[in-house]
């Protein structure tokens, strides 16, 4: 049919490339020249003062250390979820349901909820306190306590995030061929040998995903160290969005989103380069 | 996410269909803008205003809508609620009506005319009616009042005493007693333009970094000793007082209120400390205007009229702690809480060593860069332990530089100045 009338796939597809030229281009475009000109004439001015701040080095350490720390504790936890799973014959559909639940909550209500178990009055400290660990009140998300603020962060935001990830994988591992798992174990490949030569090289293109997307959403994390690190614990989106709301220089928060932007775009690039997928595979 | 901006999209779409068809007074507030408080201006305080819709806004969104309408040259807001600062820049556009009709008719009400004339905002004209007003304090458990220094007057607290009064308490808990809202929300930036600055310096831009600054903020880092560090996430003070995480704190009175409504016989209200120059205090006015062009301004007039009634007046300040701008004493039965808050402003007011800041003027959108100055100083002089000297010259460059962009004149407690207010 469509060798009749090639032009039916350009108008199938034409309102969604419209809708997003309209919705996200326009404005990629207006925020690339906010971030770029100075009282409408071209300037640097606004990425220097972004650099030139208090906040700037920091917010960036903060990001990519939480990138670092965060991505390949999610992989690893989401790999070994899938895989248990996998071998659950009853129940597989609830455990998955359970797993899935940190999913349907809004970020901000993510960290609230781990606000409620971390601050001074809050059910760690109880649970501390009710087993004699600690006399009083402890503090875990104070500018004094940097390491237990960037833990308590980390845990919130792996407990948050791995649901994505985990289910990207599980869609992955369902598309691996059951024959090449049994062959493997004929010729008598032990469990560990299966996973690294079998199913990982095989769900490469789920990784990928799962990792672009992944990381790209750590690079924009917010709102759960929002609420949990408020102005102890400066992010780049965080830091944006002081600039646009509290400090209404939307030049510079302009500056951070772009810079945010590029980042997370470099670090899809690199992953598109290092984890090559066989075209043949690709949907 | 997704799920708040799909109900973003649908609430004002269901809300344009389910709404009346008669005109309605359009009233937006960056004021009582918590539900509790929106529900009693709308259920009580605007009960007999006619056909008003009570609309809250953020600062920054209430900026952005004002100048949105403004360009768009189609007004939908009849009548503005704000701060002072923040009605300050729509003057300087000069997009407010002018009420001076009703500010004559008001003048002969009891309206002082000291309080009238903070809504000319500088101009020959009234640009704002005075709202209501408000102002910070500090409140104490009554339970810390045992660890008091020697000798030491709680409504006239100086630093050293303040001082004393916290490493006493940290050694009585084992724990920090003082708090700050330093969070991300809290008006720390306040207590440096209005009481910080003003004590131990008399001045805010003028003597930004002058000698006695720089003493007040190793005074400061002495006392930060016994602050407790989760000042830093502290928003409203009412939160920490109540949960029992501090036994002292400092803060806005509407953010004190539900602690001290709650269990008023626990508490003491009293002014913030004195420093060498004095006891700076910062009165914060609400007030009310019209924008040029408002679809309904009979209508919002009439509700100005109505808010600024004795009556309306003093029900406001028993139901949400703000209070009259007229001149009427509260009555006996006001709810022990807010008489509470009350008894500390007037302390402060009266004051002998009162030192008045008054909230910025002239800084138009740069409020919350003025307002970064100060607590960017805070950050790396208190919590980053940098060096005094080197931090107030770097960042008085900063201030300087905003000071000229915006060509803001001195206000007080600083000494008035002939175009920009110079950081010596």
């Amino acid at each position: 049919m469509s060798q009749n009338r090639p032009w039916i796939p350009y108008v199938l597809i034409l309102p969604s490339v419209a809708f997003l030229a309209l919705l996200f281009l326009v404005p990629l475009v207006q925020t690339i020249w906010l971030s770029m000109s100075d009282n409408g004439v071209p300037s640097l001015a606004n990425a220097q003062r972004m650099a030139g701040d208090l906040n700037f080095t920091r917010s960036l350490k903060n990001t990519f250390l939480l990138t670092l720390a965060v991505v390949p504790v999610q992989l690893a936890i989401a790999l070994a979820m899938g895989t248990m799973v996998g071998k659950i014959g009853r129940g597989r559909e609830t455990i998955l349901w359970i797993w899935t639940i940190p999913l349907g909550i809004s970020d901000l209500a993510a960290g609230l909820v781990w606000l409620a178990i971390l601050q001074n009055s809050g059910y760690f400290n109880s649970l501390l306190y009710g087993l004699g660990i600690i006399e009083r009140q402890t503090s875990w998300l104070s500018y004094q306590t940097p390491v237990a603020l960037f833990l308590a962060i980390a845990v919130a935001e792996i407990w948050r995030g791995t649901a994505i990830v985990m289910v990207i994988i599980v869609a992955g591992l369902n598309q691996v061929p059951k024959e090449f798992r049994e062959a493997a174990e004929i010729f008598g490949a032990g469990p560990w040998v299966r996973f690294w030569r079998i199913t990982l090289p095989l769900i490469r293109p789920a990784l990928q995903s799962a990792l672009i997307l992944r990381t790209v959403l750590a690079f924009e994390v917010f709102s759960v160290v929002y609420a949990l690190g408020g102005r102890n614990f400066p992010v780049l989106v965080g830091e944006a969005y002081n600039w646009q709301n509290q400090n209404q220089n939307y030049g510079v928060a302009a500056a951070y989103a772009v810079l945010i932007m590029v980042v997370s775009l470099a670090a899809t690039v690199v992953y598109l380069r290092a984890i090559k997928v066989d075209p043949e595979r690709l949907p | 996410m997704q799920r708040l901006m799909s109900l973003g999209i649908l609430a004002p779409a269901l809300m344009a269909l389910a709404a009346p068809t008669q005109a309605q007074t359009v009233f937006v507030s960056t004021q009582l803008r918590p539900i509790e408080e929106a529900t009693v201006v709308r259920q009580e305080l605007l009960k007999d205003a006619g056909q008003v819709d009570y609309v809250v806004e953020e600062p920054p969104q209430f900026a952005v809508r004002m100048e949105a309408e403004r360009q768009a040259g189609k007004r939908t807001v009849s009548l503005v609620g704000a701060l002072h600062g923040e009605l300050s820049p729509l003057a300087d556009n000069d997009t407010l009506e002018p009420l001076d009709d009703l500010a004559k008719k008001l003048a002969a009400d009891g309206m002082p005319q000291s309080v009238l004339d903070l809504g000319k905002l500088g101009k020959p004209t009234q640009q704002y009616i005075p709202w209501m007003q408000a102002t910070y304090v500090m409140a104490a458990k009554k339970e810390a009042l045992q660890y008091l220094p020697a000798g030491a007057d709680v409504n006239a607290l100086s630093y050293d005493q303040l001082i004393d009064w916290g490493k006493a308490l940290q050694e009585a808990t084992g724990q920090p007693q003082i708090g700050f809202p330093a969070g991300p929300k809290g008006l720390m930036a306040r207590y440096f333009q209005g009481y910080f600055y003003p004590s131990f310096t008399g001045g805010v831009v003028r003597t930004f970094q002058n000698a006695d600054a720089a003493a007040g903020w190793e005074k400061l880092k002495a006392l930060w000793a016994y602050v407790t560090p989760n000042s830093t996430n502290y928003d409203f003070m009412q939160e920490p007082l109540a949960a029992g995480e501090v036994m002292v704190a400092w803060d806005h009175i509407a953010r004190l209120k539900n602690a001290i409504s709650a269990t008023p016989d626990d508490y003491v209200v009293f002014p913030a400390p004195a420093g060498p120059k004095g006891r700076g205090y910062m009165p914060v006015l609400a007030g009310l205007a019209i924008p040029k062009g408002a679809p309904d301004k009979d209508g919002a007039i009439k509700v100005i009229e109505h808010l600024t009634t004795p009556d309306v007046q003093l029900l406001t300040a028993a139901r949400v702690g703000f209070f009259p701008t007229l001149n009427v004493d509260l009555p006996p039965d006001l709810d022990p809480g807010v008489a509470l808050l009350a008894g500390g402003v007037t302390a402060t007011q009266a004051a002998k060593d009162a030192v008045i800041s008054l909230l910025p003027v002239g800084l138009g959108d740069k409020g919350g860069e003025f307002n970064k100055v100060y607590m960017d100083s805070f950050q790396r002089i208190v919590l980053q332990n940098e060096p005094v000297a080197a931090v107030l010259k770097e960042e008085s460059a900063v201030l300087a530089k905003l000071m000229t962009d915006t060509k803001a004149p001195c206000w007080a407690p600083d000494a008035s100045s002939d175009g920009p207010c110079p950081v010596q």
